[in-house]
Formats: C-alpha cells, structure tokens, sequence
C-alpha cells in the first residue's frame, strides 16, 4: 500500500490505499454477500441500528436491477438518506465487487467526501452465487451470508464465499425445524470447509438478533484502527 | 511504445465500469428497436458513425496531445442529452482510475486534478492511450469498437441473443469500424492546427432522446 500517498497528483488513483488524499485514515470497508434472500439487507439494516450510536456509518448497496435494497434501507430509517449509496451494477453484481470495482469505489470516496469524517462503510453485494466475494481492493473484510432455508447442504458445497469469507453467517437458524435444516450438520461442515475461520449461526429474531455479527465488526474495527 | 498495450486498453475486461452501461441497447430493445441480431447490427452501425464517429474523434484528438478541457467542452456540446453527459463523465471518472493506476502519467494527473468528478469518457480514452504509448488511430479504434461491443454484449443479456450471433454482428461491422477510426483520426489531426471546432458534430437525436427516457425508469438492468 502507498501509505505515503502524494497530495498533489489530485484524487487517488488506487483505493486500497489506507489513506485518503488529504492524509486522513480512510474508513474500514466491510463488505457482505451471499445469496439472493438470506438476509444480507436484514443483517445490514441490524448493523446499522446496532452500531451507529458508536461510529460514524456508511452504506452501499449493488442491486442488480433495481434500488430495492437501498429502498428498504431508507425506509427502515436505520441511517440518514444521504450516508446510503446504490451502485448501479448492469445485471452482474459479482462483476461490480470483484472483477471491476471501480463504481463502488467512486461510492465509497464520495460517501467519505459528502458525509465524511466516516468509521466504517458496509458494502453490500446484491445476492449471487455461491462464488461471489469482494476484491480486495474494495474491502478491508468480508462477511458471506447463507440461510438455513437454502438447504443445509451449503456450507458442504463450499465454494469461495463459504470458505474464503472473514465471517460466515448462516441466518435465519430460527427457521431450521421448519425446513428440516439440521444445524449441528452445518457446523461441522463449515468447519470443515474453513478450518480456523469464525462461523456465526444467527437469527435476527431472537433476543441475541445481530449482537455476534456486530461484536465482530467491532473487532474488526479495533484491528483497523490499531494498523493504519 | 507496446503494440500489446492496445490490446490491453481494448479488452472487455479492462475494470473501467463500461459493464455497466448498454450504450442505449436497453432503451432500444425496450421500445422494440433492437429484437435481434439484424436490428442489432443496424443499431450499432447508426451509433458506429454518429457518436461512435465523434468519440473516436475525440480520443483520437486527446492521444494526439489536443488540450483535453476543450475537448472536454467539445464532447460536452456535442451531447444534448444531460443523462449522456452524465454518464460519459462518470464512465470518464472510472476509466481515469483504470489508466492511473495501470500507465501512471502527469497528463492523466493533471486531467484528474482538472475534472475530480470525471471529464468525458472519450478524452479520457484518448489521454489513456497517449500515457500507453500509443498513437491517435490506435485510441480512435478502442473508442469505436468499445461503441458497439457494449451495446452487443449487453443485447445478449437483455434478449438472450445468442452470443455467437452477437460477436458475428461485430465481424461484420469491423471494415465500418476502421473507416470510422481512420476519418476520426484525420479529423484530429485537422483539431491539432484548426482547433476542436474542426471535430465531427454528427449525432443521433433517437439515442439522446432514448437515454433521456431509460434515465427515469424506476426498473433498468443497466445505468445508461
């Protein structure tokens, strides 16, 4: 990373540099993905209500053909209109956070520039498939979201979201007699599939809601502030 | 210079944000225009020699060392829709990323320091292709094939058209292609002594219009 980053060669050419232009450390991206109805917007709206009395938050949505989950997002109410931002993504979400980042990371500059000084941006992957994940110049970590209602075969399948992710969430645990979901199969296998990596079994619904995801994020966010 | 590096400005893959956008196929194929691969032939050769003739003039006139702000203005009167404006400059922003960090260069620093939310798509291409090495053909050529392999690309997304289809619509259009790339670069070269007064002006209002519309649908695939 170009942590000296010269301030007069104008705006930034490569954003995972750790500091903006100005010199200020930037905000730590964390991005989430999975598949289409698992709960990402859900988890995002939870974050945001969990953790935005502490830092200062950002958001930015990949729909794939519409403004539904920035919508949802404002209608929540769970952060002022102008900290949420949809990147338009021409049918390919996967293609936005991975292979050609360059609209999400405009998002993330300008969010910093318009409602900046910011903590932490959650960048949200429209739902894909099993193989989607966030380049690593967008986003300092990642969080994969699946559900338990996807078939508790998933975490076996693997796949580079299930076993590359910082975080894998399996959502909607509350769901699981309903849909003959066994969790103790999930565990094992996601274990399996990810040896040391921190799995999280999550239902908003409970009482414990969003409290384990969050207390990651924190972490996550100490970590960044201790570094950069 | 890198004959190679054109072909790394060319690609498809170069993570500019061009995915994105359909350059107006998804208007067209809404409004019934495009329906297949014959419509979507004419659609590109009607965009190859009208914008497509004044991008790849325009970059051809940026690679040969042309101010790039009076080409800025120069795209800019020469694209009535404010929706196209918009996104030339935001594809222009994204692309000024792309080429930064791939052939860093003062001129792209500077242009980059002059325009920070982005100059139009087509000056940028051509300043690109200066900071690669390359000449004002070379650049006119990426502006003009990239005008319609991302209509194609997107039309077999929108319709489902058969890609083979799709990448035979592009053979075809190839010699129109180099006749578009070989007028623009002449074209610079008049710019260089008369100014950019002397760049083609030749538009298509049905595009223009098209983007106005696509620009308010609440539901698109594509952000232009």
């Amino acid at each position: 990373m170009h942590l000296d980053h010269s301030h007069d060669h104008g705006p930034a050419a490569v954003s995972a540099d750790a500091r903006r232009p100005d010199g200020s450390r930037r905000a730590l991206r964390i991005g989430l993905g999975g598949p289409v109805g698992t709960g990402k917007t859900a988890t995002v709206a939870a974050l945001c209500r969990a953790l935005r009395d502490e830092l200062s938050l950002a958001v930015v949505t990949n729909d794939i053909y519409t403004r539904e989950d920035a919508e949802f997002l404002l209608r929540e109410a769970v952060l002022p209109p102008e900290r949420i931002t949809a990147v338009e993504t021409g049918a390919c979400p996967h293609t936005a956070i991975r292979d050609d980042i360059s609209a999400n990371l405009e998002a993330v500059e300008d969010l910093e520039d318009e409602v900046g000084p910011l903590d932490l941006i959650l960048v949200e992957s429209g739902g894909d498939n099993l193989t989607a994940t966030f380049s690593k110049g967008l986003v300092d970590a990642q969080i994969f979201v699946i559900d338990v209602a996807g078939g508790d075969d998933i975490p076996r399948k693997g796949g580079p979201g299930v076993t590359t992710a910082d975080l894998l969430v399996v959502n909607k645990t509350d769901l699981a007699p309903y849909v003959g979901s066994d969790l103790a199969t999930m565990a094992a296998d996601a274990k399996a599939q990810r040896a040391e990596l921190p799995v999280v079994f999550q239902s908003l619904r409970s009482e414990e809601g969003v409290g384990p995801v969050a207390a990651w994020v924190r972490e996550q966010y100490a970590a960044w502030t201790a570094s950069a | 210079m890198s004959r190679a590096a054109l072909l790394v400005l060319a690609d498809g893959r170069f993570p500019a944000g061009g995915h994105a956008h359909s350059g107006g196929a998804e208007e067209a194929v809404k409004a019934g225009r495009v329906t297949g691969a014959a419509s979507l032939e004419d659609f590109c050769r009607g965009r190859l020699n009208t914008s497509g003739l004044v991008a790849a003039s325009l970059a051809a006139a940026a690679a040969l060392g042309v101010d790039p702000a009076a080409l800025d203005a120069a795209a800019d009167a020469r694209t009535p829709s404010p929706a196209l404006r918009v996104a030339a400059r935001r594809l222009g922003r994204q692309l000024m990323r792309a080429a930064r960090a791939t052939w860093p260069h003062p001129e792209l620093d500077a242009l980059a320091r002059r325009f920070p939310k982005g100059a139009h798509q087509p000056v940028v291409l051509g300043l690109a292709a200066r900071a690669a090495g390359l000449g004002p053909q070379d650049a006119a050529y990426c502006s003009a094939y990239e005008g319609i392999s991302g209509p194609a690309s997107a039309t077999v997304r929108l319709l489902s058209l058969d890609p083979f289809d799709a990448t035979g619509v592009l053979a075809r259009l190839a010699p129109d292609v180099d006749r578009v790339a070989l007028r623009a670069a002449e074209a610079a070269g008049r710019a260089v002594t008369e100014g950019v007064d002397a760049l083609p002006a030749a538009s298509a209002p049905l595009l223009e219009l098209g983007a106005e519309a696509h620009a308010g649908w609440p539901v698109r695939l594509f952000a232009s």
